[in-house]
């Protein structure tokens, strides 16, 4: 008997509190392959975010710390800072790393802090009922912007990535997505090259990941990646946005 | 022969593998688990597993398991 897929052994046998079809599931489990590939469990601490993410230390054999909403990156700082042997990663949302936690992430980006970031966007408020998120694209119904996001009153969506990638202390951006196995396949390849950076002390790197997230886009999860498919990558195209 | 195991009480149901395999040979389960979801459930009678992985990889839950027997 050969074994041809099995889920990656640090992931727990936990069954998670996320919603049916959410891409967390999926980004874990890749995650924790890249862990597992490199070799690097026992020197590994993940920063967990405030967020739907916030129980990933229950899903995850690595250490895990968790952080003040939007803090991760500031955790990081101190953690690779005092033992830069190990391996710093945060594992954040569009609400942690995009809005509440803007200035940690500029600042630990422009300082060229050598850590990983896995960054999650789905566009929406997901653990506290869907609110427009600064990442909400154009036109988008959230919970409080029924009528979709305007730009007149809401301003226009925050693109984080390309924002990043013109600070000189970053050295890579790339932006992915987990809609389809090929997307998947992609992400992992940009998980592993951003941990691979941080190996080899070349600096900041982080990974956008385009997320779907079912509930609160009022969708089924298999019409969630189809808007991916045809809405969404139209409008933040994916793609390395950094590579230095 | 492959063969994809998928663990029922793991399955929320999304159907993003039934949408993905290419053989068409995942479909809804008619039986509901502990959590009263319809699991999906794997029915070779349509034809031969091809081992491609889409269903693993889509998995959120990480419940699908390949196997060549």
């Amino acid at each position: 008997m050969k074994e041809i897929y099995k889920k990656s052994n640090i992931l727990t046998d936990a069954i998670t509190h996320y919603c049916p079809g959410c891409g967390h599931g999926i980004i874990h489990n890749l995650v924790c392959e890249v862990v597992e590939e490199l070799g690097i469990m026992e020197k590994t601490i993940a920063i967990a975010p405030v967020g739907c993410a916030v129980l990933a230390y229950d899903y995850w054999k690595f250490d895990t710390t968790e952080a003040a909403h939007g803090r991760p990156l500031a955790v990081a700082t101190g953690i690779k800072r005092a033992r830069p042997e190990l391996i710093v990663f945060t594992y954040q949302g569009d609400g942690d790393l995009a809005a509440i936690g803007t200035a940690e992430t500029v600042h630990a980006a422009n300082r060229g802090e050598n850590v990983t970031v896995i960054f999650v966007n789905n566009g929406v408020y997901g653990m506290t009922g869907g609110q427009m998120a600064p990442t909400t694209l154009l036109s988008q119904k959230t919970a409080t912007c029924i009528n979709g996001r305007n730009a007149k009153r809401d301003g226009y969506p925050l693109k984080v990535s390309e924002m990043l990638a013109v600070l000189d202390g970053v050295c890579y951006i790339e932006r992915t997505s987990v809609h389809n196995p090929g997307a998947v396949i992609k992400t992992k390849k940009a998980i592993k090259k951003a941990f691979q950076n941080q190996i080899e002390k070349k600096g900041f790197s982080m990974v956008e990941v385009i997320s779907q997230c079912p509930t609160y886009w009022g969708l089924s999860p298999v019409e969630a990646v189809e808007k991916i498919e045809k809405d969404i990558i139209k409008k933040v195209p994916l793609g390395v946005i950094k590579d230095v | 022969m492959i063969k994809v195991k998928i663990d029922s009480e793991k399955c929320k149901g999304c159907n993003l593998c039934l949408m993905y395999c290419p053989k068409g040979l995942i479909k809804e389960s008619k039986i509901l688990n502990k959590r009263g979801i319809c699991p999906v459930e794997f029915d070779s009678s349509k034809g031969a597993c091809i081992g491609c992985r889409f269903c693993a990889l889509m998995c959120p839950e990480s419940a699908i398991e390949i196997i060549d027997e």
